[in-house]
């Protein structure tokens, strides 16, 4: 390791060869402001396109000022980080962005989370000196995203997410000078893209260019309409982040104020997801039971691996990609269609409540859940299982707009019988969390022993593809595990070529799992909290009595009154689904 | 950009394809490649880039970004006379945007786009390197150097008789 020593603001500091000087300075506690720069380092992102300049800095001897996230320090340099010259630059860069941007700060979703506002803040901008015409861009409303290309800075960010990280590779750069803008291919809508709705590019938007739908409204007009009754289900990733929102530290566990705050919105019952998410393993476990036990047994025809299909925008990344796999994935439905299939059959049966009068509202962590409620086959006669599904960030703005003092709230307890939950279905709000609950329940059914040790720490972990065996009593069972859909793409392509053999393969779309899903509380850069947020969901399944997804009494108690068991014809019908081959589907709109 | 929309023959999917493995199908070689498909059609419709996108296994979205950002490719049909005037910083001091204004005024097109009868079309071109000619303007293969507005009409002259 080759180390260079160079000057920054007359202090001297000592890096490694290929260190720019924009981390050198963060190094000496120094934070040069930045636009475009992005960092995720937990998730090996590094994005510098050195495209806004914003982070110039003066080094002595050459004439003109360098982007410090781009340039590389040299040994000797001598670097001054807030010259005025700098300061000067700095401001003008800024205010001709500003000039090309409406002025809508008082109205935007984005106000009071964007990178932009928060530097004309910073850099104390009081008038824009620049007038003149400012490129606009037709909206495009998809079902699950607003893309407003009148507020992109073409920080390009979004596109390192969609082509590098998840490899869908929907949005580009194109035309140029004032035309430029990011668009799907041939300037369609996202809707008639390969867009999965992962919400990755959402998350990393440092503006108001990308945001999600907002079905907040529909809430309130649900919640304020006395013949319905509004049930809401909360998913697992949601309480380790949604205390971020209200100044509480990444990784803070909110579970009970979060039931408390849904009930004083107004609710009728506050139900958990969670209960969905062990009703999954029941159903994903018995399948993968099932196709398991028959290729022990010889059988040639059975599809292994199988796939998990918790995940929406994974689903959307096969449709499009693998159509030749339909019949490898789980049919199991994610865990917000299974319990809105449940609310609005055996639960409504149960309080004598019509479907029509019921609507369920689901809290998640992911924008792509929000097209999956509108898909059609999640319908009965046109009233959707699940009506409006808002992200941890709206529900934030939900509580804060109806003057909720969140931190001060007592925990209260979810409603039964579909707030009642095991550790298991908590942990499926991270990666690896999904399989292990399946292994838990799939290898005490399998083997008919009691697990001695319920955590398989083998299947955790950070890496974007990890890979471990379970030992089920002899048998060794080969699990895979990908999040992102970069790693998902690797993971499927290795196993379709025979490079790779799984039995099983959990994927999700979202670094890290759901606690990183684009729905999730901004993480402005630093990759750290969903770590955190990963350790907060650990926790909370470990404070659990019950953590086996088959102990879990509602569960038990829905089969017996209801389903009959796994896998029966009734649990097809209302949790079972199937896939469409998108890929030649896909209509050219021009 | 507006487009045109096309059915691709097997055939000419099979010519694209061709071009790509000239091309050892590197994703790299995207420029090369779509120039040699702008060769082969005149111009690339969105069809073309998809099966070039295919090809060199680089996102569609990707490949309209290039063809977009680059003045030289289009994704409507050149006419049978595609006129390219030199806007390079010589030319248009020497006033090719006077000439390129009288060629917009007589055909009653705009800068890329086709005359309704397919005769004509209007492109702009970065700097051809005969600065010593300018303003340059190229229809076809054919270079007419030192154009004056006087004398866009006589070139035009040039193409009557051809109908
Ligand atoms: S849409 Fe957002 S993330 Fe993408 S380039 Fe524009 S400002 Fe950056
Ligand atoms: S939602 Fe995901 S797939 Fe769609 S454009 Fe954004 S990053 Fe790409
Ligand atoms: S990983 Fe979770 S948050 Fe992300 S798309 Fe999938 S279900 Fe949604
Ligand atoms: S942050 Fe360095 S160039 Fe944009």
């Amino acid at each position: 390791m080759e180390l260079i020593k160079l000057t920054i603001d007359n202090r001297t500091v000592e890096v490694e060869k290929g260190t720019t000087i924009f981390h050198a300075a963060k190094k000496l506690g120094i934070e040069i402001p930045t636009l475009c720069y992005m960092n995720l380092k937990d998730l090996n992102i590094e994005h510098k396109p050195g495209g806004c300049r914003i982070c110039v800095v003066e080094v002595e001897g050459r004439r003109n000022l360098a982007p410090s996230c781009a340039t590389e320090c040299m040994e000797g340099m001598v670097v001054k980080t807030h010259t005025v010259r700098v300061l000067n630059a700095r401001r003008t860069v800024l205010e001709l962005i500003i000039s090309d941007h409406p002025f809508d700060c008082l109205i935007c979703a984005k106000s009071g989370n964007c990178d932009l506002q928060s530097l004309a803040i910073k850099l104390g901008v009081r008038d824009i000196p620049f007038q003149g015409e400012k490129s606009t861009y037709k909206p495009d409303f998809s079902p699950a995203i607003i893309r407003d290309m009148d507020k992109c800075i073409m920080c390009r960010r979004c596109e390192t997410m969609c082509n590098d990280f998840q490899t869908v590779g929907v949005l580009s750069g194109i035309n140029r000078g004032f035309e430029a803008v990011v668009a799907p291919a041939f300037e369609r809508d996202l809707d008639h893209s390969e867009c999965t709705y992962c919400g990755q590019c959402v998350a990393v938007c440092p503006t108001g260019a990308l945001t999600e739908v907002d079905h907040t409204k529909n809430v309130i007009a649900a919640l304020s309409d006395s013949k319905k009754t509004v049930v809401v289900q909360t998913a697992p990733a949601v309480r380790a982040a949604l205390g971020e929102e209200f100044g509480l530290e990444a990784g803070t566990l909110v579970t009970g104020k979060m039931v408390a705050a849904l009930r004083q919105l107004g609710f009728d019952y506050v139900f958990d997801t969670d209960f969905a998410a062990d009703l999954t393993i029941m159903e994903e476990g018995t399948e993968l039971l099932d196709r398991l036990t028959r290729h022990l047994g010889g059988d040639k025809e059975v599809k292994l691996p199988i796939l998990t299909s918790c995940c929406p925008g994974w689903v959307n990344f096969f449709e499009y990609n693998y159509p030749d796999m339909m019949d490898v994935p789980s049919t199991a439905r994610s865990p917000q269609q299974m319990f809105g299939a449940i609310a609005k059959t055996y639960f409504a049966e149960k309080i004598n409540v019509k479907r029509e009068d019921m609507v369920v509202v689901s809290i998640m962590p992911c924008v792509a859940k929000k097209y999956e409620c509108t898909r059609e086959e999640f319908a009965t006669d046109g009233n959707p299982d699940v009506d409006f599904s808002i992200s941890t960030r709206e529900l934030a703005h939900f509580i804060k707009s109806a003057n909720i003092n969140f931190n001060a709230l007592p925990d209260e307890d979810f409603d039964k019988p579909l707030g009642e939950s095991t550790g298991a279905a908590v942990i499926f709000g991270t990666t690896g969390g999904v399989i292990e609950a399946a292994a838990r329940t799939a290898y005490e059914l399998h083997t008919g022993k009691t697990l001695e040790k319920v955590d398989f720490e083998a299947l955790r972990g950070f890496d974007g593809i990890r890979s471990a065996s379970v030992d089920f009593d002899g048998v060794d069972i080969k699990i895979g595990i990908a999040h992102g859909l970069g790693n998902a793409r690797k993971m499927l392509d290795d196993v379709k070529a025979g490079r790779s053999e799984f039995h099983a393969i959990e994927i999700m779309a979202c670094p890290g799992g759901c606690i990183g899903g684009g729905g999730q509380p901004l993480h402005h850069g630093d990759s750290s909290v969903l770590r955190a947020r990963a350790k907060a969901i650990y926790s909370e399944d470990e404070s659990k009595v019950l953590r086996k997804s088959h102990e879990n009494p509602s569960i038990i108690k829905l089969y017996e009154e209801y389903l009959g068991k796994p896998g029966s014809e009734k649990a097809h019908h209302l949790l079972h689904t199937h896939y469409f081959d998108k890929k030649s589907k896909q209509v050219l709109l021009d | 950009m507006t487009s045109v929309k096309l059915k691709l023959k097997e055939s000419d999917v099979q010519k694209l394809k061709e071009v790509a493995k000239s091309f050892n199908n590197e994703a790299g070689e995207l420029i090369n490649v779509l120039h040699k498909a702008q060769e082969i059609f005149g111009y690339l419709p969105a069809e073309v880039q998809e099966v070039v996108a295919q090809e060199l296994n680089v996102p569609v979205a990707k490949v309209y970004g290039v063809v977009t950002f680059y003045s030289f490719f289009t994704m409507l049909p050149r006419g049978r006379y595609p006129i390219s005037i030199c806007t390079g910083t010589a030319c248009y001091v020497r006033g090719a945007e006077k000439v390129l204004d009288e060629f917009k005024r007589i055909l009653k097109i705009p800068v890329g786009e086709t005359t309704s009868d397919g005769k004509f079309s209007i492109t702009c071109l970065r700097c051809v390197g005969a600065c010593g000619l300018a303003p340059v303007v190229m229809v076809g293969d054919k270079t007419y150097g030192r154009v004056t507005t006087d004398g866009v009409k006589d070139i035009l002259k040039e193409y009557d008789t051809e109908d």
